[in-house]
């Protein structure tokens, strides 16, 4: 379904979508007054995207490089060329080890691979551990953010759940008392658990570590007390050096929710003994993406959320109405790539108004990939539509002048006349939301005639 | 071709122009470190504390199961180190020693080489880190510099105790770590011993 049908789903609970929107642009502002804080922030920004430019220019010898330390490190590597084979290599590990229940930190890429009904239908218990994806783990729905899973939904649905999953009080809808009920219960999950998965949010290639950052602790809870620890993790991950890290790990919190760093930034290097930590490397559509070089820029992106906290369409549309694992500016980037037919009303959800490449901070430049998709997905819509008609009707007007001004003096006669009913008919979906413009009485052009010499 | 064979072709495939890797400048931070990382640590919910307040802590009765491996406060302890980190279920207080402090952001780094197991600072109900006050440097950048080519199988930036905020973004501390951290500055006079 297109986003425009779903985002006018998502409007029409008004009291939600007006929370939405303020919620998420609270959290841009607690970005923009974070940020300010740190003079050398477009340094940092610049600087970010420097490194990711050198990064998916020597991909191939960065890979190699990555692979080659962890592996000294006692780490295994396994390479899954989609999501297929991806899924399948998680599913061995897990049946080498004889294990039928599994915790899992929050991770994109799992979602992007859809393993969690890929591990159920194979009769694995799968249990996500960030509180906002066990919510929406509970009600069988994906996230709706990529920082803040559950922000679609309000704390009196939440209670509801939790008192029917977890025998929480009916009606108390207080965020410690149910934020408590789940700590009780992931608890018994992470001390029984045989398996951990986690995401990755940096990968070195210089010492072949990887680093995973969490605020609730999750990740941790679940990797250092299973015996095997399988990360997830997308081939664009990786940057070249340790020292590298500083300059992403000042930029990631502050962009995502303001905070000036996550309060747990977890370094992975080798496990402990006795245990075993594997990664899986990637590819699914990236290695297609890095090719395209209109869209190359769009694998920098560290995942922080910016782009969908700062996004007009997006607070008011909310995540599902894209109908993609990663929502929002970037997502509506990143998401054709993967599936053009799909996706293909993506990029035309913005304003093209820049303010996603303004806050992004490893500089993609989003609105303008937007508007390159849009000129993609118009070449391969051969069928005629009202725009296009629309379009071609335009075209005339203005190219002929005489047209032009008789088409003004029809408009501005007969749109005062013409009753609201036809006016604003199904066809001017400009004005679905939207009063047309007062008229003026007369064109610029006799305007000027009669005043332009004054 | 196997699947990393694949992977790597496609990219060599691409002839992609090589880009250069720039050098990170030195950036600096204004102000007192050790107020700066002081003000972090509470705007992450954190705490500091005198090590007259540990003391009071870990003699209060208001923690059963504590654990340390800092021979300074040994005395406190009442747990052995378990063999497997999941008898660590019931531990109501941990203390243990911090590498560095980060005045921008309030993070402490902690390592295999202070952490008795990798899950100590998570499972525990509540978590002191004690911390040479020499030790601040002002930012990441220095935070990762001084690290160095260090080894260490684990290492962790800890900069406040675990908290959320899913539910209708309400900040809730203790989601499945520590429920608060402490942090305790020495200073000169009290370090030795702990810190060398």
């Amino acid at each position: 379904m297109s986003h425009p049908i779903q985002a006018a789903k998502f409007l029409e609970d008004k009291s939600n979508a007006k929370w939405h929107d303020e919620t998420l642009w609270f959290v841009r502002d607690k970005r923009d007054t974070s940020s300010k804080g740190i003079p050398e922030w477009e340094n940092l920004r610049e600087l970010a995207s420097s490194i990711k430019d050198n990064v998916l220019s020597n991909l191939d010898s960065y890979l190699v490089e990555f692979e080659k330390n962890a592996i000294k490190n006692g780490i295994k590597i396994h390479w899954a060329k989609d999501a297929e084979e991806h899924n399948q290599i998680v599913l061995s590990i897990l049946k080498e080890k004889d294990c039928k229940a599994i915790v899992k930190s929050k991770s994109i890429l799992t979602e992007e691979c859809h393993l969690n009904p890929y591990l159920e239908e194979n009769g694995v218990e799968v249990v996500d551990t960030d509180l906002g994806e066990r919510i929406v783990q509970f009600l069988n729905q994906p996230p709706s953010h990529i920082v803040l899973p559950a922000i679609h939904l309000k704390k009196e649905h939440i209670s509801e759940i939790f008192h029917e999953k977890l025998q929480t009080e009916k009606g108390n809808n207080d965020p410690y008392y149910l934020t408590q009920a789940a700590r009780k219960h992931l608890r018994e999950k992470f001390l029984a658990a045989k398996v951990a998965i986690t995401g990755v949010n940096f990968g070195v290639a210089e010492t072949g570590e990887f680093v995973v950052c969490t605020n609730e602790g999750n990740a941790d809870m679940g990797v250092h007390l299973a015996d095997t620890h399988i990360a997830c993790m997308g081939i664009e991950k990786l940057i070249p050096k340790r020292e590298h890290l500083g300059v992403f790990l000042r930029l990631l919190a502050r962009s995502a929710t303001g905070q000036s760093i996550t309060n747990y930034n977890s370094h992975f290097r080798s496990p402990s003994e006795g245990k075993e930590i594997h990664i899986i490397l990637l590819d699914n559509g990236r290695t297609k993406q890095l090719g395209r070089e209109k869209f190359r820029n769009s694998l920098k992106c560290i995942r922080c959320g910016a782009c969908m906290n700062t996004c007009p369409i997006y607070r008011r549309s909310g995540g599902y109405s894209y109908d993609s694992v990663v929502p929002g500016p970037i997502g509506s980037i990143l998401s054709p790539g993967i599936d053009l037919k799909k996706h293909s009303s993506l990029p035309f959800a913005s304003t093209l108004c820049g303010s996603c490449s303004d806050v992004c901070p490893v500089k993609i430049n989003i609105h303008e990939q937007l508007y390159e998709w849009r000129q993609e997905i118009t070449k391969a819509q051969s069928s005629i539509n009202a725009k296009s008609i629309a379009m071609k009707i335009a075209n005339g007007i203005f190219s002929t002048p005489y047209a032009y001004k008789l088409s003004g003096q029809i408009m501005r006669g007969s749109l005062k006349i013409l009753p609201e009913s036809v006016t604003y008919s199904n066809l001017n979906t400009w004005g679905k939301e939207r009063d047309l413009p007062e008229l003026p009485k007369q064109s610029f052009k006799d305007w000027y005639k009669n005043n332009g010499n004054e | 071709m196997n699947s990393r064979e694949h992977i790597l072709s496609e990219i060599r495939k691409l002839k992609l122009p090589k880009s250069e890797l720039f050098g990170i400048p030195i950036f600096g931070i204004e102000g007192d470190l050790l107020d700066s990382f002081k003000q972090a640590i509470l705007s992450n919910k954190g705490e500091v504390i005198s090590e007259d307040e540990l003391i009071d802590s870990l003699q209060s009765g208001g923690y059963i199961n504590i654990y340390t491996p800092l021979d300074q406060y040994a005395t406190y302890s009442n747990c052995d180190l378990p063999e497997d980190p999941h008898d660590f279920r019931n531990l109501d207080l941990a203390v243990v020693r911090g590498h560095f402090g980060v005045a921008e952001n309030g993070a402490i780094w902690l390592d295999d080489t202070v952490l008795a197991h990798r899950v100590l600072p998570f499972i525990t109900e509540h978590l002191i880190i004690v911390l040479d006050q020499k030790s601040i440097v002002s930012n990441m950048h220095e935070a990762y510099s001084r690290i160095g080519q260090e080894y260490s199988g684990f290492g962790v930036f800890i900069a406040g105790p675990s908290k959320t905020a899913d539910i209708e973004q309400s900040l809730v501390i203790g989601a499945h770590g520590a429920k608060s951290l402490r942090v305790v500055m020495l200073g000169k006079e009290k370090e030795k011993g702990i810190l060398t």
